[in-house]
């Protein structure tokens, strides 16, 4: 018996480097992928070249943590793309002032309060999603397909697909400040990258030391499960779609301040760059597994590496090739990771006969092939 | 190595050498481990020649398991098997189908969105001049259909059969590849009783075809009026062999259950509490016919400190009722009262609180959650205990998750070790550990033994027999083995069809409550 019991133990031993390659692979490949482009092109490893691809990655980022917490519940997010589209419609339209003709008047909301009906917007498409996939039991994916439609529609509705070019605001008016949302840097940093720094410090706060990211794992790790330890798995649900909608709206308003310009059409098929961002940091899509730190790395390596082929002077065709295949890769490294664990796991429960060798056993445990188990055998 | 006490003596004498004993198919010191757990330690199993050879054990007594791996779904981590003397190796069920090995599973394997003879002929479809011969295969199924004497349509979807019918086309479908060997697997658990008449006249029919039948029933007497060679096997250990000619069901109990095991007595010495659990006119309905009462206006009380054991057959309604007393499945009338307070319209959540816990069934679905680790798992339910305002406290968590280590006596290499990396037995200590820790006044086990060996199960029943004696616990926990109920229980409970049909004292015998639950009607 002793024989077998050994086999796990080695497998832990032998293959420690590959293991480290594995699970550290979005932090190695975004070290090869600037050792590449530095030694390609001179521009690339520059503090200014950083800082731009940076706030670039802000927006990805933004939504690949909002990504995150629902693909760790197991669901999917496909509406970031067009709800972070519409907030910045939304933010736009605040910003050139609200005229109620019913009394005649124009209001023009300062920037702070744009942000908190726009961030509101982000959190209203979200409830919905969550109510829909939680109460009334929609797939995530087709909830949020529709949604990634009406959100584009109504954007499109709103500009008739046109481009809000003036967020500048006047003085005069108090609504001045747009800029500061991202196209602006503080200690030379661009805000857009701070407020992702703020935004993936209390994602990490909130999954590593809140009863909140202990709920979220566990509904993606067995939502039967977590219900019956007493896990409010529904409304755990509703809140990942909630945060998703707002980081979206936060990347909306980043976004449109960075292009000091609102247009109905931003973010087209950003939400697959935020899945692919979430999925090369490691996460399963089935759930359970993920970590924020993981997902930056997942956006740093998508967008190091598009802005690297940029600059390299790589056709746009082939940028889309390359990206499309790292994502693949990083499935297929996945896969290998949780696939041996899940193996085990899955194993495990196909034989719930248990005799542990180390309980009470002793007694049943010595019979083996020898006396009476060997009769029928030793007949034939 | 020397035979211990507590395995039954053989005192089944070596079958004659019989001339027709013809072994087919034989494992031989075949052993099978999951990680840490021995599913099997190196059994010897023949499989005669145009006979039935009956598996008999409790659950997790590595029953599937061998099966599993005589059918090639699994492979074995050691030892060998022979087909008609040859050590062969199936690398798939295909495999094992090749050489004339198909198993019916205990969970069927058919996709209920095709028809029956879709079913049949799957994965090994006819082909004809333009495709796929679909008369042909329905000729087939129906020919297959009157040998089974069903009158099923081939074109019927199989998610439109009664279950009995479909473990039917499971079986023509083993027909149909011409198998020499059947490993049937609780095959009558879905069926009536005319179904299960169908299936013994076709089994004794297929042993005139030379066809070789394994069969595995929990339903004792049914599978002794079939069989031709009994074998039993506890804790992954074959305990004994016998023709059937040289037993009878007492030895087969004697066999499977093992004689003196203990596993407890009720707690006695402590004064009873008031009525903590009251279950006031509860039913249930079923959720496919909501016509029907899975639990039928049952009225229960359970006091601080006792235990009460609810044994019933598959169907009875056990897990039914304990899941609608913590609130996972809806009441469709009736109350629930824990304490005097009427908890019927609460959460989950709020049951959790008010001190009632369940530790489910299945610990695998219901239980665990795989990908987090021992001392997360242990820690779920007891969040609230170390969250001070917003956030977590690693300090005060490790504190919970190691008294709940220390008194559920969990085996493991500390708390952040892998869920999977556990026996069976210690991950239902993870389970039971984590409704303890919220310090529950009410707890309900539904089959907290299943798929455990009998050393853990002593240790769950001595831990339940201890927090009833010493913190006045309400314990209520159901089981499908006999034996168990003679165990901690202050009083057994005895449901079948969704009503209690007796309840007994600690002094009632294993017969008396097998008389109650209609079990010896079966066959």
């Amino acid at each position: 018996m002793s024989k077998h019991s050994q086999a796990p133990v080695r497998r832990g031993g032998g293959f420690d480097l590959a293991r480290i390659l594995l699970e550290g692979r979005a932090f190695f490949a975004l070290i090869a992928i600037i050792v590449i482009f530095s030694t390609l092109s001179p521009v690339y490893f520059t503090t200014n070249n950083f800082l731009t691809m940076s706030s670039h990655v802000a927006i990805f980022g933004l939504l690949s943590i909002g990504m995150l917490l629902v693909i760790l519940t197991g669901g999917i997010d496909l509406s970031v793309g067009s709800t972070l589209g519409l907030a910045g419609v939304v933010a736009g339209f605040l910003m050139q002032g609200v005229t109620f003709d019913m009394f005649g008047v124009t209001l023009y909301p300062p920037v702070w309060v744009v942000v908190v009906l726009t961030c509101a917007l982000g959190a209203f498409v979200g409830a919905i999603n969550g109510v829909l996939i939680a109460y009334f039991k929609v797939p995530a994916f087709v909830a949020t397909l529709g949604l990634l439609y009406v959100a584009r529609g109504v954007a499109l509705l709103m500009t008739d697909g046109l481009t809000y070019n003036n967020l500048g605001g006047r003085p005069e008016l108090g609504n001045t400040g747009f800029d500061w949302l991202g196209f602006n840097r503080l200690f030379g940093v661009p805000v857009g990258v701070l407020i992702l720094a703020a935004v993936a410090i209390l994602a990490i706060l909130a999954l590593s030391r809140t009863p909140f990211g202990r709920w979220v794992y566990s509904t993606g790790g067995n939502a039967r499960a977590a219900e019956l330890s007493g896990v409010p798995v529904k409304r755990v649900q509703v809140s990942v779609y909630v945060l998703s909608g707002i980081c979206a709206a936060i990347a909306g308003l980043v976004l449109s301040s960075q292009l000091t310009s609102a247009g109905p059409t931003a973010g087209n098929t950003y939400e697959l760059t935020a899945i692919a961002g979430v999925v090369i940091g490691g996460a399963a899509l089935t759930g359970g597994r993920g970590t924020v730190r993981g997902t930056l790395l997942g956006a740093f390596v998508i967008g190091f590496l598009s802005d690297g082929l940029v600059i390299i002077g790589v056709s746009s065709y082939w940028q889309t090739v390359f990206t499309g295949a790292v994502i693949v890769l990083a499935v297929l490294l996945n896969s290998i990771q949780y696939g041996g664990r899940k193996k085990r796991a899955a194993k495990a429960p196909a034989t719930p006969s248990s005799p542990s060798s180390t309980t009470t056993s002793v007694e049943h445990a010595t019979v083996g092939g020898k006396s009476p188990a060997g009769k029928p055998a030793t007949q034939s | 190595m020397s035979p211990s006490p507590s395995l039954s003596t053989i005192e089944t004498p070596l079958p004659d050498a019989c001339q027709d004993d013809d072994i087919v198919l034989s494992a031989r010191d075949v052993a099978k481990s999951f990680g840490n757990v021995h599913a099997l330690k190196t059994v010897n199993f023949d499989v005669y020649r145009g006979q039935v050879t009956t598996l008999f054990g409790e659950n997790g007594a590595g029953k599937s398991t061998l099966m599993k791996i005589l059918s090639g779904v699994i492979q074995p981590t050691s030892g060998e098997i022979l087909l008609e003397g040859e050590p062969v190796r199936f690398a798939s069920t295909t495999d094992a189908q090749r050489l004339g090995i198909s198993i019916i599973h205990q969970e069927l394997s058919l996709a209920p969105n095709l028809s029956v003879r879709d079913n049949i002929f799957m994965g090994r479809e006819l082909k004809g001049m333009t495709g796929i011969d679909y008369a042909e295969e329905a000729r087939q199924t129906r020919a297959l259909m009157a040998e089974l004497d069903e009158s099923i349509d081939p074109l019927t979807l199989v998610e439109d059969l009664r279950l009995g019918q479909q473990q039917i086309v499971e079986i023509a479908r083993a027909l149909s590849v011409n198998s020499r060997i059947l490993i049937m697997d609780e095959p009558t658990s879905a069926l009536s009783a005319s179904e299960v008449e169908v299936l013994f006249r076709v089994i004794r029919d297929l042993k005139s075809r030379g066809v070789s039948i394994v069969y595995i029933s929990h339903h004792l007497e049914e599978a002794l009026t079939i069989t031709d060679h009994a074998v039993v096997l506890r804790d992954g250990v074959m305990t004994a062999y016998a023709k059937r000619a040289e037993i009878d069901l007492e030895w087969i109990v004697r066999n499977m259950v093992g004689e003196n095991f203990d596993l407890g007595s009720p707690p006695t010495g402590h004064a009873m509490g008031e009525v903590a659990l009251a279950l006031d006119d509860v039913s249930v309905a079923d959720v496919s016919v909501p016509e029907r009462s899975v639990v039928d206006h049952l009225s229960l009380e359970v006091r601080a400190g006792e235990i009460v054991c609810i044994y019933g057959l598959m169907g009875a309604g056990r897990t039914e009722l304990l899941e609608c007393v913590a609130g996972r499945v809806p009441l469709s009338g009736g109350r629930v009262m824990l304490e005097g307070e009427d908890i019927s319209q609460l959460s989950i959540a709020e049951r959790i609180d008010k001190g009632l816990v369940l530790v489910p069934e299945d610990r695998q679905r219901d239980g665990l959650v795989q990908t987090l680790s021992v001392g997360e798992n242990l820690s779920l339910a007891s969040i609230k205990a170390f969250t001070r305002g917003l956030l977590t406290s690693g300090r005060r968590e490790r504190g919970v998750v190691e008294e709940s280590i220390a008194n559920v006596h969990i085996k493991t290499d500390g708390a952040r070790a892998e869920i999977g990396s556990l026996s069976g037995g210690n991950q239902q200590k993870v389970v039971i550990g984590k409704m303890l820790a919220t310090h529950p006044r009410v707890v309900l086990l539904d089959e907290p033994s299943r798929g455990i060996d009998i050393g853990a199960k002593a240790e769950v029943f001595r831990l339940l027999a201890e927090g009833a004696a010493s913190q006045g616990l309400a314990v209520i926990f159901s089981t499908s083995e006999v034996g168990e109920c003679l165990s901690i229980a202050h009083r057994i409970v005895v449901m079948s069809r969704g009503r209690i049909a007796a309840e007994f004292g600690a002094d009632v015998s294993k017969e008396q409550i097998m008389a109650a639950s209609g079990e010896a009607v079966v066959a």
